[in-house]
Order: structure tokens, then sequence, then C-alpha cells
């Protein structure tokens, strides 16, 4: 059986619905940015997908930029969860509610 | 026949296939790949341990790097196992120890909106079945086959001459993102 383009695609769109579960239901911050994580890689595996298909470089360098954005987005995250936990002794999204009234 | 033998014949037969890649992706490695890279992402969103959907995580990472490799992007896949699997996977840990998460673990894992979080990400999953199924003709069927080598070398020229301007442009953010996180991280914010 001959793979296709169909198939990465597919295996994508499972790893992005998966993601968006874990990013609306879990309550822990951590495990919502790793799920953050595979909603980008899911992204980074359709890139690739496309750019075997249509034979260019593009979409791998284009996938190089998304890994770029992951590593700032897991720094600047993880930086504001150590400055609120040090403040709230909370992980959980639910209690973190200062702003609503 | 002695073993150096071996090696010149087995070089000299190599050397004149070198312009086209042999096929490396077979089904098999494709489905194994695809079932650890879903199977590990379900783990991580599902543990109660943030070490354990850490590990998962690793995983995930480290099976859709084998994705790459079989679509030809060698470049693509080394840059996800250091830097991914590497770097920003050990920031996950770091911060997973320097946090307590005791208490976390002993609480309810999913928020009370679960079930309507489950239900638009199904709505979502749905959406992109009915596009795939709709739209499987609109892109060419291509078997992926041979790739040409050199890909690192093509990548390189591509980000240092084609994409100067967005590579530049994300050395400012990860700039940016440095700052930021010693701000956020400082004793008073």
């Amino acid at each position: 059986m001959e793979l296709s383009t169909l198939h990465y695609l597919v295996v994508a769109a499972a790893l992005f619905v998966i993601g968006t579960i874990g990013v609306l239901t879990r309550r822990n911050v951590v495990i919502i940015l790793m799920s953050i994580e595979l909603i980008l890689n899911a992204v980074n595996l359709n890139l690739v997908a496309f750019s075997r298909l249509y034979n260019g470089l593009q979409g791998q360098i284009f996938s190089i930029f998304i890994i770029t954005d992951a590593a700032a987005e897991a720094a600047v995250g993880l930086g504001i969860l150590i400055a609120f936990f040090r403040n709230k002794e909370t992980v959980n999204v639910d209690e973190i509610d200062l702003l609503k009234f | 026949m002695t073993l150096a033998a071996c090696f010149i014949t087995a070089a000299s037969t190599a050397v004149p296939a070198a312009p086209l890649m042999a096929p490396v992706a077979t089904a098999f490695f494709f489905y194994l790949l695809s079932v650890m890279a879903i199977g590990s992402a379900l783990l991580v969103i599902t543990c109660r341990n943030a070490v354990h959907s850490a590990l998962a995580l690793i995983t995930t990472l480290l099976a859709l790097a084998g994705l790459y490799l079989m679509l030809y992007a060698p470049f693509v896949a080394g840059v996800q196992i250091v830097v991914y699997a590497g770097g920003i996977m050990v920031l996950f840990l770091f911060v997973i120890m320097l946090v307590n998460l005791e208490r976390a673990m002993k609480e309810e894992q999913f928020s009370k909106q679960w079930l309507a979080g489950v239900a638009a990400a199904l709505c979502l999953g749905g959406v992109f079945a009915e596009v795939y199924r709709k739209g499987e003709s609109l892109f060419p069927g291509t078997p992926l086959r041979l790739a040409e080598g050199q890909n690192t070398q093509q990548i390189g020229i591509g980000l240092y001459v084609n994409y100067m301007l967005p590579f530049e442009i994300a050395s400012l953010l990860m700039l940016v993102a440095i700052l930021g996180a010693v701000i956020m991280a400082k004793k008073r914010i």
C-alpha cells in the first residue's frame, strides 16, 4: 500500500485534536503548555508533509520558524507560571482569576 | 574475501546510486510511529503526574522526528530532537521540579467544563474529517519517494538567502523571549 500525504495529514489532525482537548479540559498550567506544544507539532507535521508533496523546502523552513516560536512561547509561559506560583501557590487555571470580578 | 575488500566493493556499488535515495518509507514504520505519537499524546493529556506527561511528550516528539525522516526532512528531524526533546523538554522538566506539584496531583485534574471542551474539540475533528474527505482529490496523490540529497545545505541556503528577514525577526523574537523570561523570573516584578 502506498503512503500518501493524506496519511500524514490525518495523523496531524489527530494530534491537533488531542492537543485541543488537553488545552480545554486540563487544569494544570504545565500540561496545558505541553498540549500547546502538541498542537504546534501537528502543524509542523502538516507543513513538512506538504513540503514533501510539492517538492519544495518552504514548508521545512517554515517549520523551523515554528519550532523557534514554540521555544520562545515555552520560555515566556513557564516564566509567567513561576512568577505566578511564587505569588499564589497554585498551578490550576481555574484558580487564576485575578481579573474576574 | 577479506573485510577490507568487502568495504571496497560495498563502497563501489553504493557510490553510483547516490543521486536517488532508496525509499525507506514503508507503511509498517509509518503506522508504528503514528501509533506511538498518538498513543503517547493521549498519555500526555491524561496522566496525573506532570513528569509522566513530560516523558510521554518526549516520546511523541521522537516519533514525530521519525515521521520527518520518512518525509525526507532529515534537518527538521534533527532540529526536532535537539531543540524540542533536548531543549524545550528540559525547560519543562526544570519548571516541574521547581514548582511544587504535590498538591495539584491530589486535586481534580480536569476542569468543570471538560465535557464542553471535549465536544468542541471533537467538532473540530469532524471538520477536519469532512475537509479531508471532500478535498482528497484536490491535492495530487503523488507517491512519497525519491528526494534529492543535500537537504541541510539547501535549508541553510534558504534560511540565509531567501528567508533572511524572517530569520532575523526570529532571532529578535528569541531575544525578546529571553528578556521576558528573565524579567518574569525576577524576585520582585
